[in-house]
């Protein structure tokens, strides 16, 4: 591609080709390939960010079509890594693009570690028609903790799959923050570090709150073990070769929480199919024995489904099998 | 004094905006004035953490509010 590519933003006196130049030698993780980070992932990309990764546990589905915006109607069931680096790769085919197939929702999780590593944290959430964005750990200025000090409890607040969100809202608050990732990179105008921003889309209006600084949560070494259940108690677990030895010994209650494509795949028999994300409304009408098991993929979202579920259900046991049907496969039952 | 309500707060008080002069003596302590709320609505109080701005700051428990100040109330919020 000519040197044409970025001209545009070059002629600009104060972004020229330095801050070119510091785009392309600059590295961005993006975490979550949903409703914000494909806009952050679109714009970051077309403009020339050198390297870019991109987190994500999830596969494409239809419902995400209206506000993830890459997506098409053929890439539904796929890995949204996948289907964004497709994407993205015939964008821009000088960008360098590393996918990790993995969840990450705890966003006290990824400002500890931007702590940790010394990072800014370019935060965006939603909340119906209203949009949060800031700039965190930006030159010592304030945490996400410092905002929020304590994680919400699971199903505390609804989250766009439950609440809904207009397609349109994402794209705004995603393209808002790619443009504070370029402001920090480049090093022009002034990052919303030390406030948060509100914005009402119905009233087409911009809050800002200034955000005060505790020192303490800049004094983060290590990471937690666990981030979704601080309170909570660990999850039990089960490797696969026990898990195996059981299931040939006594008839064990499994449910397979993977999509059903994942199960035609590589099926498990023996096991009641529910999908992760219909768990907790279909798993009501189940009877359930003192002990059940489950079975996904890799184990990730049977410790998610675990975390999600047991404290409403104290007469049930549930054990996560460890390595999911992949470790599974590996000892040919 | 004017209170913006933000994310879930809105849905539980069912406005983004109201306006309390007699209901409340000033000045009051935001500490004091936040258990007001949550005796007014009491879903408030079941939410892990609830900021409270004051006048476009972040307030602390033992700031003062006075009934010309106006306050913002703001939880966290996951969607993405």
């Amino acid at each position: 591609m000519s040197s044409s590519r970025y001209d545009r933003q070059i002629i600009l006196k104060e972004f020229g080709p330095k801050a070119q130049d510091k785009l392309a030698s600059a590295r961005v993780l993006v975490v979550g390939a949903g409703g914000l980070g494909i806009p952050v992932l679109h714009y970051l990309n077309a403009m020339g960010v050198g390297h870019l990764g991109i987190v994500d546990g999830d596969r494409v589905q239809e419902s995400n079509l209206h506000r993830q915006v890459i997506y098409t109607e053929k890439q539904v069931g796929d890995y949204k890594v996948a289907a964004a680096k497709y994407f993205l790769q015939n964008q821009n085919s000088q960008t360098i693009i590393d996918t990790f197939c993995e969840f990450l929702n705890e966003k006290n999780a990824i400002d500890d570690a931007c702590v940790i590593l010394k990072k800014p944290f370019v935060y965006g959430a939603l909340y119906g028609f209203e949009g949060q964005l800031s700039v965190f750990n930006y030159n010592e200025g304030p945490t996400y903790r410092c905002v929020f000090p304590t994680p919400p409890k699971a199903d505390e607040i609804p989250n766009c799959d439950t609440q809904g969100v207009l397609g349109i809202l994402p794209g705004i608050v995603g393209n808002l923050q790619a443009l504070e990732t370029v402001k920090l990179i480049a090093g022009i105008g002034i990052p919303l570090s030390g406030k948060l921003l509100i914005f009402d889309a119905l009233e087409q209006q911009y809050h800002q709150f200034h955000i005060q600084k505790k020192h303490e949560n800049s004094q983060i070494y290590t990471l937690q073990k666990s981030y979704a259940i601080a309170c909570a108690e660990p999850i039990h677990t089960i490797n696969a070769e026990a898990f195996l030895k059981l299931h040939q010994q006594e008839a064990l209650q499994i449910i397979d929480i993977r999509e059903p494509d994942e199960v035609k795949n590589a099926p498990f028999t023996g096991a009641l199919n529910i999908p992760f994300q219909h768990l907790s409304d279909n798993i009501k009408g189940e009877p359930l024995g003192t002990v059940v098991y489950f079975l996904c993929q890799s184990g990730v979202r049977s410790a998610r489904a675990i975390q999600q579920l047991q404290e409403h259900y104290p007469n049930t046991k549930f054990i996560s099998v460890e390595g999911g049907i992949k470790a599974l496969l590996t000892y040919e039952y | 004094m004017r209170i913006l309500f933000f994310g879930i707060a809105k849905d539980i008080v069912g406005k983004a905006t109201v306006e309390f002069q007699n209901e409340i003596q000033f000045p009051i302590q935001v500490g004091a004035l936040k258990a007001e709320l949550i005796k007014k609505f009491p879903a408030l109080g079941e939410l892990s953490s609830l900021a409270i701005a004051l006048n476009s700051h972040y307030a602390t428990d033992d700031m003062s509010v006075s009934a010309q100040d106006e306050i913002a109330l703001i939880p966290p919020v996951s969607g993405g």
